[in-house]
């Protein structure tokens, strides 16, 4: 049922029908009945019965013996008691016997039906041994009703937040979660270029990490992804892994190789050929740029093997869900 | 800025529309991604010339919601169709680089201001 209500919640549209029958079949009558109720005994005088009415603006009282009811008295009945001009008389001579009840376990539904059926205005609770519990009436159900609704909503909007979470890996529960995720990059192919950053981007924002954090990570991946591009001849790959309290990227390939890492670590250094900086980069900014963006930054190359880029990214304290 | 009135200002062309409609804060021009990467802001606007997917990507990853193409270049279908995709702003402007910036920035939308050169090292 809730996912039922979840999925037309998100749709933003009214709530189905179907909702509210199940609904009433599964509140039951305790959880939206009165259970304060006041209850006279079979010997009390109408006069006393009108002042209770009045005072209490009530349309309808129960009698009681013993704890067992023996009758209801309305409105109706009251005025039928001052047309004979016998307030002093007492209630057991003008309540209605047998009253219609609706048992304290039924569900809301049966008593609706009940409702409908009789066209009386409220029905005494009674419990398994025919005591008096509660009272309830047509206005009790609809109150019921939208605080179960209500209540439904309250849930189902923690739910919601359980499956976009507020902070990073927030939904996921282990000793040591980690998500890795892997992409192959193909030398020179610029048109996907970018297609992997992409992904670990959306897949950091789904997991709740907060836009400052995707953005850096993006950029530097983006850069290690172009690198891979440009200066292998064979591609890559790329590998990330998340973790609650840390992002790790490695970009690896079987390339050339770089022949001194200290060099190429500089701005402005740049051996990208022609087609590179056509498309935008080559301008020996890459590395410089990573550095920037990671809180460590590895690189491992030997010429004629090929290249390690790891980068490290701490997520700050502020974002995981621990400290939340 | 919004992207109606760059395109008012520029009397440009919108290709794609913002998937929201997002107020630029500022300006910054560049044919080298690498630069854009290193000095992108968020709600930053790029105007650049480049016109291949890259600089999409590249504003992909730096949050750039808004990209001017300038001296009258129309992007490749598979540039269009990502920024779309991406939900990235698509403007062309008929002026080079230097009179797309100059009115834009006449206009009112600020650059970066002057760069430290320890933000590169």
């Amino acid at each position: 049922m809730s996912q039922q209500f979840s999925l037309f919640a998100r749709m933003g549209k009214d709530l189905p029908l179907n909702i509210l029958q199940e609904l009433t079949q599964q509140l039951k009558v305790s959880r939206v009945m009165h259970k304060e109720v006041i209850s006279l005994p079979p010997t009390t005088s109408m006069h006393d019965v009108k002042e209770l009415m009045r005072t209490h603006r009530i349309s309808g009282l129960p009698i009681v013996e013993n704890g067992e009811l023996r009758g209801i008295v309305s409105i109706q009945d009251l005025i039928y008691a001052l047309e004979q001009n016998a307030l002093d008389q007492p209630v057991s001579a003008f309540m209605t016997i047998n009253p219609y009840t609706a048992l304290i376990a039924e569900p809301v539904m049966e008593a609706l039906r009940r409702f409908e059926k009789t066209g009386v205005g409220r029905l005494l609770v009674i419990d398994e041994a025919g005591n008096l519990v509660g009272i309830l009436t047509k206005g009790d159900i609809v109150a019921g009703l939208l605080h179960a609704l209500h209540e439904m909503y309250a849930q189902e909007e923690k739910a919601q937040q359980k499956r976009q979470p507020r902070y990073f890996f927030e939904a996921l529960d282990s000793e040591d979660t980690s998500l890795t995720l892997r992409y192959q990059v193909q030398f020179g192919d610029f048109t996907h270029g970018g297609r992997a950053s992409a992904h670990i981007k959306q897949a950091l924002l789904q997991i709740g990490a907060s836009p400052q954090l995707a953005r850096r990570v993006a950029i530097a991946t983006y850069e290690a992804e172009i690198n891979l591009i440009i200066h292998t001849n064979a591609g890559g790959s790329i590998i990330a892994e998340l973790r609650p309290n840390q992002i790790m990227v490695m970009a690896h390939d079987r390339g050339p190789g770089i022949t001194n890492v200290e060099q190429a670590r500089q701005p402005g250094y740049s051996t990208a050929s022609e087609i590179a900086r056509e498309m935008g980069f080559g301008a020996g900014m890459g590395l410089a740029n990573i550095d920037r963006c990671t809180d460590n930054l590895n690189i491992w190359s030997a010429v004629g093997v090929g290249t390690r880029v790891e980068m490290i990214f701490e997520v700050p304290p502020e974002e995981t869900s621990s400290s939340a | 800025m919004k992207a109606k009135e760059i395109v008012q200002i520029l009397n440009g062309e919108l290709v794609i529309a913002p998937a929201i409609d997002v107020d630029a804060l500022c300006g910054f021009g560049s044919d080298l991604m690498s630069d854009v990467l290193v000095f992108a802001e968020p709600q930053m606007m790029l105007i650049t010339g480049l016109t291949n997917p890259q600089s999409v990507r590249t504003a992909e990853m730096a949050d750039i919601p808004l990209i001017v193409f300038v001296r009258g270049k129309r992007p490749a279908a598979e540039t269009l169709k990502l920024a779309e995709e991406i939900g990235i702003g698509v403007i062309l402007s008929a002026y080079t680089m230097y009179e797309t910036c100059g009115l834009l920035y006449n206009a009112g939308l600020p650059g970066l201001g002057r760069i430290e050169t320890k933000q590169l090292a």
